[in-house]
This record gives structure tokens, C-alpha cells and sequence, in this order.
């Protein structure tokens, strides 16, 4: 390899440091107080790597080649920057999973390009002219045959990973901004077009890594975009928390197969941390809703709904004024935020609601389901912008088991998570999931738009009883009207 | 008819079983009340208040015996009270059937209806007439003040300038109402209170209370821990004999630590169970109290003596009143009455001040002892069962030591297995690539793996409500792929190296877009 500016042993000193900072950013998010230190580790790191990589680069690189790099750092930084400033806290679901698209599209581009470098390298070895090659063609040039057919594996992973990361987060993109229709796309025999399109990549796979040209890895391109589009389309909205965890598990696979590709160590950590991070958040998601990961992936709700149980009785409904008198009667509040919240942009009024009561010594809660919203996490992103301080926020196995002693439970915008019929009836869609026992409250108050049920279609029997009121209307304008009866 | 109270001859018995209050309820009821001058007066109730309430004050209990239809009284009367009596009276009043079967015969003889306090069925509906609950309320209440009057110290520990002084110590055995009663003063006493029952379903119950559950390691081979008191009406059953030895060792390793002991472990229709014994007085500390409320019926502790209060040779006071509800005659005559009362109340469907004694109604045939010349105790199984019987038990039961080390130790092993199973597979499969792969693949692929590892063990560490910025920084930090673009964007071909910046772009986006919200979104987070 060339001399850059630095030599290589600094390099692979710089990738390590990187590598280790990145490492105790992910770390550092244990807790709230860390984290704000740990994301300049990541800063860090990655000004480290990217600085590195160029100084590696310039033996070869002309100054032509600089002003692009720059150019082209400059527009996406600023562009990154103006997309977050901008972005509603709301709307970090398809912010997430907008950007994890652009990862897979690099990682597809990355793929092609080694390719091209690669049947380059070769041409030039076989002329005898391999020594004036620069960059990665350089590194191609001085592998063996094995090397090559391995080199050849990692590049089509790449490249279908990535396509099938770009094309799936554009759709969940389309589907959380609401520019598609969230519910699920069930094709007739979609396991099958799904394998069959999965059987042709490997093949075209196969047939490149007997020597076949680019044709085959656009087509793979191509052929995992649709795979990607029909994946993610057949996925229902509540399974959007799982799908944007899995979507980051892929960018970080796609980022170590194109590590592998260009045998750099830095990409693979990365990759593989970031693999490992989503691939975590998927399962905890899937345990929150008791389903498989294989079951979230392959397909919505889709109808199964017909063997549970009906609901007797009728939902009765309360008005703000009776919603105010228990909440003023009560001691202990605790405040249950699902996707409705976000949707209406309630949490300022929440937040609002949180203060006046705690002003008046009650003791407020707020209880988050782990799959509560579209994106791991999302209702403490939510709160903590309307400055809920983060120690009243709750998850469900810390408090769970105070719902007993609570006087009032207030429910914004969520449904299936706290579903009796998940525990109570075994034939529910939803039987066996963990949700937040709130109708052990006292009083239960579900603040809602309408009498339908929510994103799974399942009927909630929660609705129906005795101790529950239904607080209809948007969730903003009945927090606002709440607030109002309050003063 | 008229109805009518005399004075409780039993020595001691302070207790009246009408009250002007009562009275006032029973006129509505129809009937006319009488009551023997003097009967009230244990009671701070004097014969000028029983006559503002319409009361007929009569000057003795012949000339009540012979004008009231219904005789109402607390103690069962004395067999000369019923020689006394005219024919065909109505009688209520605690009865004792079991331990009084002469009296029963003689009331029998007399034609008496008889109605036993003491047999009201234990069913929710009869609860306002359950007089054992409510004396035995009053009993647990007094036998904590007995307690506190003979033991010289606080019950709540306090930090005085004088001084520190520790919490008393109170052990309750026998978590019935009296129990429950004893709990619940000791406990606003201050005193730190431990109780024990044999019927485990109650341990709830002592615990909202705010005493602690003494909790017996003890398994009887049905999985039952602590005896099931539901099937028989509520009430303790008798032990068997090793379920009585832990007990007694229980006790035993209690008894030094303990300052107070109220026993109230009554079993129905039997001698109290010993459950205090001698070497246990022995072993506590001098100016202890022991409490027996089950004196009448020989004392849960041995050295009880009924109706007296002692002072061993260590100096602990033993005290066997067998008279609590008395003590406090104003509160427990206002309860009784009422109980009475109630009982009245069912008895007169009509309200024309008729009793009628229905044979279908569980209540009043559980407390009938006598009707018509005939003894009709004991009574048949009621109809509604006292209380559901104890649902099967949902959890598993207790296993035993070995049963759980047994059962870790096959989880372990099965754990140990698929872990073994899941090492073995990976080995051979990496062994199968290395044999392929050459060196250097090899190496990238150790740093993968150790990657993967790390990257699992940090992210558990996550805290929940940080999925989201996580996500935000992963996305962030993914972008190192930046890396790969950098290395190609030096290129001789025109296509790579436009591919290649369109890379850098997408990238840089991504890298200050990630990071820039992460930032926003934790710089949002605070603590209140």
C-alpha cells in the first residue's frame, strides 16, 4: 500500500481509538447523566476515523479529489444538520428510519463500487501494471484467488443487506410519516414470494461468484429492494417499533460486510456494534408484545382476530369536568402515553398536568410500556422534551404492581398495551403479552378519539369496565380542557 | 310481646344485654322492653335512662322472668334461673350447647325456644349479629391495654433526651378477630408487632394490619404449609402433632425476643391448644406480659391460671381474665345489644313484634338449641357455606429444599447443555470456515465476533428510556461507512468515484443528522 500522510500502524491507531470510543458511547447510555458525555465520545470518534481515513488516502488522492470529499461532507453536514434541527420529537421514528436508508444506499453503492475497483485491479495485474493503482484497487491487486471468492461472498452480503435496508426504511419511513398506509399488505402467498425472490439472489450469488459479471449484483440490488419494500408492506404499524430496531440491525450488518469487503477492522467493529444494538432492541420489543421475531417479520395482524372473545357492555363516557373531580380526589396519579400522545402532540399538556398536580402534592407516575409508540424508547423521548422529569417515568415491571393502590389512571392515545385480554383471554391476538395492569386503579380514564380500537383492530375489554370512563376527543384538546377544569 | 333484660347474675359480669338504644330499635320493631333496676348500672347505664327511652323498669328478676316474652341476656343462665322460670319462654343469649348439655336439658323441659349467640353461623349475612366478633373484638382491644398496664415500658420506641428506648416486642397467636383486634391496637401502640396463625389465607390479613406474618417452614406432604381454615367456617382447625412441634419450636426461638404475648388460639368445641408452654415463660425476659385470652378454656399457655393475673419466678405476669368484654361493659353492652337486636330483627319478618322462629333460614336454625320440647343442636350443615372454600391454590406448590436444588440443578444442566449444544455448532462451523478462509479473512473475523460480544454485553446495559437516542447514535455511528467511501473515492474509474461521493454525501448526513439529535434528545432529559 501506498504512503499517505501518516503511516498505517497511526491509522490502525486512530481506528482503535475510534473503535473504543465508540464502544463507550454506546456505554455511556446507561444513564441519563452519562449519555450527554458519552455522545461526544461518539463525535469523537467518528471526527478520529474520518480524519485518519483521509490522511491515509492522500498519498494518492489529488486535490481535486480533496475538494470533493469536502464539497460533499459540507452539503451532507449541512443538510444533516438542517433535517435535525427541524424534526419534531414526534416524528424520530421516521427521522430513524429515513436515515437508516441512506446507510444501506451508501452500503450498495460501496458494494459496486469494489466490484468495479476489483475487476479493475485485476486487469491491471494481469497487464502488469498494478503498481500504479492507488486506494482500494491497490489492496485488491495483492490478493489471492481464495481472497478474491471470499472478497466476492462479503460484496454480494453487502449489497443485499443494504438494498434490503434501504428500500424496507424507505417504506417504514412512508409508513410512520403517514404517507402510506400503515396497516398490512398481505399478497397472496407472500412467504413464497418472499423465498423465491430470496432463493434468486443466492443464485445470481452463486452464478458471480462463478465469475458472472456486475449484472448480477444489480440485479441482486434490485431484486432485495423488493424484498425490502414487500417485507416492511407487510408489516403492520403496531409492529413499527420492531421493524425500525431491526432496520438499524441491518445498517449495522451491511456496515461490517462492507468492512469485511474492504478489510477494515474499524467498519466491522462499528457494524457489528451497531448489529448487535438493533438486533437487542428487536427482541425486547418482540418480548414487550410476546411475539417472535419470525412471527413480527413475516407479517402482520392479518385477521386473526376472529376467535376472540366479544365484549358485553357498553363504554360509558366522561366528560372533563368528572375527569377533573377524580383526579382532584385522588393521591396517587399514574399516566399511561401510547402512540395517541405523540399523534395529537399532547405532551406539553401532559407535561403541564404533571406540574399542576405534583404542585399539589399528589404523586404523579407515568408507567411506558416497551412497545408504547412507534420506536423503542419513544414516549421517554416525548416526555423528557416536554421536560417530565425522567425519575417519575416508570417502566412497566417497576410499576406494574402499584396499580393497586392507585386512585386514578389516565390513559393517552395507547390501547393494546394495556389490554385485559391479553392476559384474560387466551383466544385474544394478543394473549400472553405483557401490558400494564391499570384496570387494578381505582379509577380508570382512557383518553381517546373515537370508540374504535387501536392499531391491532382488537377490542378491548378494558373499555367496558366498571371502573373505567372513556375521555373522548383529541388527546391535546382534552388535556387542554382538563387543565382548564383544574384551575 | 315484651322483651326484656334482667341483671346478669354471674359474679363479675358487667354486661347487659339492652340498652336504651337498643330498646328504642326494638319498639320499632314492636315490641314492648322491660328490664330488671340495677341490671345497667355495671354499665354506666342508669334505670333513669332506660326509662327515658320508654323502657318498663321492673324491681326483680321474678317479676321480669314472668312479664317478658323474650328474655335477653349475655351469660348463659344459672340451671336455678330456669327452675325459676315460668313454662314456654324465648330465651337469647351466649349459650355454650356443647359444654351445657344439663342446662340444655333443663330448658328443654321448660319448653323454652332457645337461640345461642354463640351458634350464628359465620355467613356474611349474620355478621351484625356475630357477638363472638364483636366481644372478641373488644377482648383483643382490652387485652392489649392489659398488657400495657402491667408492663413497664413504652410500646413506641423513643428517642428522648433522657434516653433511648426500644419498641416493645408484641407476638399475637391466633389471628382471629381477637387477634386482629390485638394487632391492630399494638400496632397504633407503636409496638413492633409479630403475629401467627395456623390458617396461612389470613397471613394477608395480619400484614394490612401492619404486623409481620410469622412465616412456618412447614409442609405437611399435601403441599399445604399452614393448616386451611375455610372449610371449617373460618375457624382454626386442630393441628396435627408435627405441624404443632415446628410451632412450639417457632415459638420457642421467639419467646426471649419477645416482650408481650396475647394468645387468642381458640379451637371450636375443644380445650384451647397448648401453644405457650412452660420453658417458653421460662425463656422470657423478666417484666414480660403473657395475655390468655383463651384462659376460660384452660389457657394457651400452661401456667395460666383463669381469672387470675400471676407473676412467675422470673417475673413475667401472666394474665388469665377471662372477662375482657366486661372490663369495657359500657362499649361491649352497646355492641351486644346491638347483636341482639339484629338477631330480633331477623326474627320478626312481620315487625308486629312476633318472633317467629323460621327453620329454613340458616341463621336462625344455626343459633336454635331448643324449639318445642325438642334440642335441636347441634344444627344441620348450613345451606351457604360459611366462607367459599379456599379456591385451589394457583401457585406451585412450596417444594422442598432438595426438590429445588434438584430442579436448578436439571435447569442448570439443561441450560448448560443448550449453551454446550450452541458452543459446539459455532465451533464447527468456524472451524469449517477456517479451513477454507484464509489467514487474513480469519482475523477480520475474530474482530467481528469479539465485536458482536461486546456490542451485546454493552447494549443490555442500556437504559430502557434511552432506546431511542440509542437508536439515534447507533444510526450515527453506522455511517462509519463513511470510512469505506473515503477509501474509494481515490479511484482511476469515473463511476467509482461518483458512486463513492454520492456515499460520502449520504453519509454525512447521516453522521451530523444522528448525532446533532441525539444531542437534542438528550440534552431534553432531566431529573426533577
Amino acid at each position: 500500500m501506498n504512503q499517505g500522510l501518516i503511516s498505517e500502524g497511526l491509522i490502525g491507531a486512530a481506528y482503535v481509538v475510534a473503535a473504543v470510543l465508540f464502544i463507550l458511547a454506546l456505554g455511556g447510555l446507561s444513564n441519563q447523566e452519562k449519555a450527554k458525555r458519552a455522545i461526544w465520545y461518539g463525535i469523537v470518534g467518528m471526527a478520529l476515523a474520518v480524519a485518519a481515513t483521509i490522511a491515509a488516502a492522500s498519498a494518492a488522492a489529488g486535490i481535486g479529489q480533496y475538494i470533493l470529499i469536502g464539497l460533499m461532507v459540507v452539503a451532507g453536514g449541512i443538510g444533516g444538520s438542517i433535517v435535525a434541527k427541524r424534526v419534531q420529537m414526534t416524528q424520530m421514528p421516521e427521522l430513524v428510519a429515513g436515515f437508516h436508508s441512506l446507510v444501506g444506499l451508501a452500503a450498495v453503492f460501496i458494494g459496486i463500487n469494489a466490484h468495479l475497483e476489483m475487476v479493475r485491479a485485476l486487469a491491471a495485474r494481469s497487464a502488469g501494471t498494478a503498481g500504479e493503482l492507488a486506494g482500494f484497487a491497490a489492496t485488491i491487486a495483492e490478493k489471492t484467488p481464495i481472497e478474491l471468492s471470499i472478497l466476492k461472498v462479503e460484496l454480494f452480503l453487502g449489497i443485499l443487506i443494504g438494498a434490503i435496508t434501504f428500500t424496507g426504511s424507505i417504506i417504514a419511513y412512508g409508513k410512520l410519516a403517514g404517507k402510506l398506509s400503515s396497516s398490512a399488505l398481505t399478497l397472496p402467498g407472500r412467504h413464497l414470494l418472499n423465498l423465491v425472490a430470496l432463493v434468486a439472489c443466492f443464485t445470481l450469488g452463486y452464478l458471480y461468484l462463478g465469475g458472472a459479471g456486475l449484472w448480477t449484483m444489480i440485479l441482486v440490488a434490485v431484486i432485495a429492494g423488493a424484498i425490502g419494500c414487500h417485507l416492511i408492506l407487510a408489516i403492520g404499524g403496531a409492529d413499527m417499533p420492531v421493524v425500525v430496531s431491526m432496520l438499524n440491525s441491518y445498517s449495522g450488518w451491511a456496515a461490517a460486510a462492507i468492512g469485511f469487503t474492504l478489510g477494515n477492522d474499524l467498519l466491522i467493529v462499528t457494524g457489528a456494534l451497531v448489529g448487535s444494538s438493533g438486533a437487542i432492541l428487536s427482541y425486547i420489543m418482540c418480548k414487550g408484545m410476546n411475539r417472535s421475531f419470525i412471527s413480527v417479520i413475516l407479517g402482520g395482524w392479518g385477521g386473526e382476530t376472529t376467535s376472540a372473545a366479544a365484549v358485553d357492555g357498553e363504554m360509558i363516557a366522561a366528560d372533563a369536568d368528572t375527569v377533573a373531580q377524580a383526579v382532584s380526589d385522588a393521591d396517587s396519579v399514574i399516566i399511561v402515553p401510547g402512540y395517541g400522545m405523540a399523534v395529537a402532540q399532547a405532551q406539553g399538556a401532559v407535561s403541564e398536568l404533571t406540574k399542576k398536580l405534583r404542585g399539589q402534592g399528589k404523586s404523579v407516575r407515568f408507567a411506558i410500556h416497551p412497545v408504547a409508540g412507534r420506536l423503542p424508547g419513544h414516549m421517554n423521548v416525548l416526555l423528557a422534551e416536554a421536560k417530565v422529569p425522567y425519575d417519575i417515568v416508570l417502566e412497566m415491571e417497576e410499576i406494574n404492581e402499584d396499580f393497586p393502590d392507585t386512585d386514578v389512571v389516565i390513559i393517552i392515545g395507547a390501547n393494546d398495551i394495556v389490554n385485559p385480554a391479553a392476559q384474560d383471554d387466551p383466544g385474544s391476538p394478543i394473549a400472553g403479552m405483557p401490558v400494564l395492569e391499570v384496570w387494578k386503579a381505582r379509577h380508570v380514564f382512557v383518553c381517546k378519539r373515537g370508540q374504535g380500537t387501536g392499531y391491532s383492530g382488537i377490542e378491548n375489554p378494558l373499555f367496558f369496565k366498571d371502573n373505567t370512563r372513556m375521555f373522548y376527543g383529541d388527546a391535546k384538546a382534552s388535556m387542554d380542557a382538563l387543565l382548564k377544569q383544574l384551575d | 310481646m315484651k322483651v326484656g333484660a334482667p341483671k346478669e347474675t354471674a359474679p363479675g359480669e358487667a354486661r347487659v344485654a339492652l340498652t336504651p338504644e337498643s330498646a328504642g330499635r326494638l319498639q320499632k320493631l314492636g315490641y314492648e322492653c322491660m328490664i330488671e333496676s340495677g341490671a345497667g348500672a355495671a354499665a354506666s347505664i342508669t334505670d333513669a335512662a332506660y326509662e327515658a327511652a320508654g323502657v318498663e323498669v321492673v324491681e326483680s328478676a321474678a317479676a321480669l322472668w314472668n312479664g317478658a316474652d323474650v328474655i335477653v341476656k349475655v351469660r348463659e343462665p344459672t340451671e336455678d334461673e330456669i327452675d325459676a322460670a315460668p313454662d314456654g319462654k324465648t330465651l337469647i343469649g351466649f349459650v355454650w350447647p356443647a359444654s351445657n348439655e344439663e342446662l340444655l336439658e333443663k330448658m328443654k323441659a321448660k319448653n323454652m325456644t332457645v337461640l345461642a349467640m354463640d351458634m350464628v353461623p359465620r355467613i356474611s349475612r349474620a355478621q351484625k349479629m356475630d357477638a363472638l366478633s364483636s366481644m372478641a373484638n373488644i377482648a383483643g382491644y382490652r387485652a392489649v391495654i392489659e398488657a400495657g398496664n402491667n408492663f413497664g415500658r413504652f410500646f413506641m420506641g423513643q428517642m428522648t433526651a433522657a434516653g433511648k428506648v426500644p419498641p416493645a416486642k408484641v407476638l399475637v397467636v391466633g389471628a382471629g378477630v381477637a387477634g386482629l383486634a390485638a394487632i391492630g391496637a399494638s400496632v397504633s401502640l407503636g409496638a413492633i408487632t409479630l403475629a401467627f396463625d395456623v390458617r396461612p389465607e389470613v397471613a394477608e390479613q395480619i400484614e394490612s394490619m401492619g404486623a409481620e406474618f410469622v412465616f412456618l417452614d412447614f409442609d405437611d406432604g399435601d403441599g399445604n404449609q399452614q393448616t386451611d381454615g375455610a372449610e371449617t367456617g373460618g375457624y382454626a382447625a386442630p393441628s396435627s402433632p408435627e405441624f404443632r412441634e415446628k410451632q412450639l419450636e417457632k415459638f420457642r426461638e421467639l419467646a426471649p425476643d419477645v416482650d408481650i404475648v396475647i394468645t387468642t388460639a381458640l379451637i371450636p368445641n375443644r380445650p384451647a391448644p397448648e401453644l405457650w408452654t412452660k420453658d417458653m415463660v421460662e425463656a422470657m425476659k423478666p417484666g414480660s406480659v403473657i395475655v390468655d385470652l383463651a384462659a376460660e378454656r384452660g389457657g394457651n399457655c400452661t401456667l395460666t391460671e383463669a381469672d387470675e393475673k400471676i407473676v412467675t419466678d422470673n417475673g413475667v405476669t401472666i394474665i388469665g381474665y377471662t372477662d375482657f368484654p366486661s372490663r369495657m361493659a359500657t362499649q361491649s353492652s352497646n355492641l351486644y345489644a346491638t347483636n341482639i337486636r339484629h338477631m330480633l330483627d331477623d326474627l320478626t319478618p312481620e315487625k308486629d313484634g312476633k318472633p317467629v322462629v323460621d327453620m329454613e333460614d340458616d341463621v336462625i336454625r344455626g343459633a336454635l338449641v331448643a324449639h318445642e320440647g325438642e334440642i335441636t343442636w347441634p344444627p344441620p350443615q348450613p345451606k351457604v357455606k360459611a366462607i367459599a372454600a379456599a379456591k385451589p391454590k394457583k401457585k406451585e406448590p412450596e417444594e422442598t429444599p432438595e426438590e429445588k436444588s434438584a430442579r436448578e440443578m436439571a435447569e442448570l444442566k439443561k441450560s448448560l447443555n443448550r449453551t454446550g449444544l450452541m458452543l459446539g455448532i459455532g465451533s464447527l462451523l468456524i472451524l469449517g470456515l477456517g479451513t477454507v478462509a484464509p489467514p487474513s479473512f480469519m482475523q477480520h473475523f475474530i474482530v467481528f465476533v469479539l465485536a458482536v460480544f461486546v456490542g451485546y454485553h454493552v447494549i443490555w446495559g442500556v437504559a430502557h428510556s434511552l432506546h431511542t437516542p440509542l437508536m439515534a447514535i447507533t444510526n450515527a455511528i453506522s455511517s462509519i461507512i463513511i470510512v469505506g467511501a473515503l477509501l474509494q473515492i481515490v479511484s482511476g474509474s469515473a463511476l467509482v468515484t461518483i458512486l463513492a461521493a454520492a456515499s460520502v454525501l449520504m453519509a454525512s448526513v447521516n453522521i451530523f443528522g444522528g448525532f446533532l439529535v441525539t444531542r437534542r434528545m438528550l440534552a431534553m432529559f432531566q431529573r426533577s
